[in-house]
């Protein structure tokens, strides 16, 4: 029997075999795997030969539809029966099927919302950058946008030009005590002053553990303004407190 | 201050804030109690919802957003002259798994939609539309995640609990145009 197949991108294994069943307009609780499972072979075979990427997803789900059919097909044992229950083979791609359905609803419903910036506009406000500083309106930095920070950075160091033979070793502790020295008498630090113009990846990670260090032993409080905005380092203890302290490696177990 | 002044200050309020107002801010630079500004902010809602304006006032994560008419969205998008965007079927579908669904893995995610889904999940995470939570206290110590109030704002949704109910399916659904047609 030809199948009509229509290519299309199918998210995935269950996406086609949803499409497939109600194609077929089969009882989703009494899949005919036997051909269910040809018609997603020659679905697979048809994308093949349009030389769409086989992701290996939809293979799986091959051999797992070849695995139920084995299944339905042999007397189960008198172990498997009392393990299983008697479920049927087919209960678990059953559920899938039915639980995939419903995010794929739910996913239909969401784009038919009034999407801002799509459907529905507020007013542009001017780069936040350009905005006043302002203390007040600062907010707790949140993980991610600390590794996209550090992400940043290291994205910016250029590749080594020429081979570098010394070895520079600057420590962690040491760089606990320059930014300490740096942030004394002011009243903040942007995240990217802690760093040279084009620092070396070396650089980059020691300065960024001695800036979470200080973050961790509560000196320092990392603040933005706006979301994604500058990241900036302002001191959470007295002057006084900032200066005098001598770190070593030892004691922050980077030794 | 009689209340009757205050609609038309806490309007204002509305109209500088860059990012949905929340009532906690109005209140407080209004020097107000919460209850004060809550009816005058619904009073203002339905003021613009009744009158021929081109915006209305929405409740959006957890705060209070002037916004464009949906009807009107095509006029906008010629003045500034951008092109509407798209989601990928792939993104909402993953997205709205991780909207009903959090906090969850990418395993958990994987599952129910059948497919490798990290390639989708860094974008939406770069997008900000969802966020790291934390990790799960199982073996391996997967990365949960959530969505952030980004994805809110950018759906219109109150809060999580203004997501639409899912529909539990105990058939599968026919719908006239089968999966296949779809263009998203």
């Amino acid at each position: 029997m030809p199948y009509d197949i229509k290519i299309d991108n199918f998210e995935g294994p269950l996406d086609l075999l949803l499409h497939l069943i109600r194609k077929n307009e089969m009882n989703v609780y009494d899949i005919p795997i036997a051909e269910i499972t040809g018609q997603y072979l020659a679905t697979i075979d048809a994308m093949q030969n349009l030389n769409l990427d086989i992701a290996g997803e939809f293979l799986l789900m091959a051999a797992t539809l070849v695995h139920i059919k084995s299944r339905l097909l042999l007397p189960q044992s008198e172990d498997e029966v009392n393990e299983d229950e008697d479920e049927d083979p087919r209960a678990e791609l059953v559920r899938r099927l039915l639980e995939y359905q419903k995010y794929k609803e739910a996913a239909t419903e969401l784009d038919s919302r009034h999407l801002l910036g799509r459907d529905v506009f507020a007013r542009d406000f001017p780069s936040p950058e350009l905005a006043t500083q302002d203390e007040d309106g600062f907010q707790a930095v949140g993980l991610y946008e600390l590794v996209e920070a550090l992400r940043g950075l290291i994205r910016n160091v250029p590749d080594p030009s020429y081979h570098e033979v010394t070895f520079e070793q600057l420590s962690v502790a040491e760089r606990i005590n320059q930014i300490l020295s740096r942030l004394a008498g002011k009243e903040n630090l942007p995240f990217a002053d802690l760093f040279a113009p084009s620092p070396s990846r070396h650089e980059v990670v020691v300065s960024f553990l001695a800036m979470l260090e200080l973050v961790k032993l509560r000196m320092v409080r990392l603040l933005q303004n706006t979301r994604f905005g500058t990241i900036w380092l302002f001191p959470a203890v007295a002057e006084e407190h900032l200066t005098g302290l001598d770190f070593d490696e030892d004691a922050l177990g980077y030794g | 201050m009689d209340t009757v002044d205050l609609k038309p200050i806490i309007e204002a309020l509305v109209f500088v804030s860059e990012s949905p107002v929340k009532v906690e801010q109005i209140a407080e630079a209004l020097d107000v109690e919460k209850q004060v500004v809550v009816p005058l902010l619904r009073q203002l809602c339905s003021d613009y919802a009744m009158s021929q304006r081109g915006i209305v006032l929405q409740e959006t994560a957890g705060g209070f957003q002037f916004r464009t008419r949906p009807e009107y969205a095509e006029w906008v998008r010629r003045l500034s002259r951008n092109k509407p965007f798209r989601f990928s079927r792939a993104a909402l579908e993953t997205l709205a798994i991780i909207a009903y669904r959090q906090p969850i893995t990418r395993a958990e995610i994987e599952y129910l939609r059948g497919v490798d889904s990290g390639g989708v999940l860094k974008t939406l995470l770069d997008k900000h539309l969802v966020r790291i939570l934390g990790k799960k206290d199982v073996p391996g110590r997967p990365l949960i995640y959530g969505t952030s109030r980004d994805f809110l704002e950018l759906f219109g949704l109150k809060d999580l609990s203004g997501l639409p109910t899912l529909k539990e399916f105990s058939e599968l659904a026919l719908e006239a145009t089968p999966a296949a047609d779809e263009t998203l």
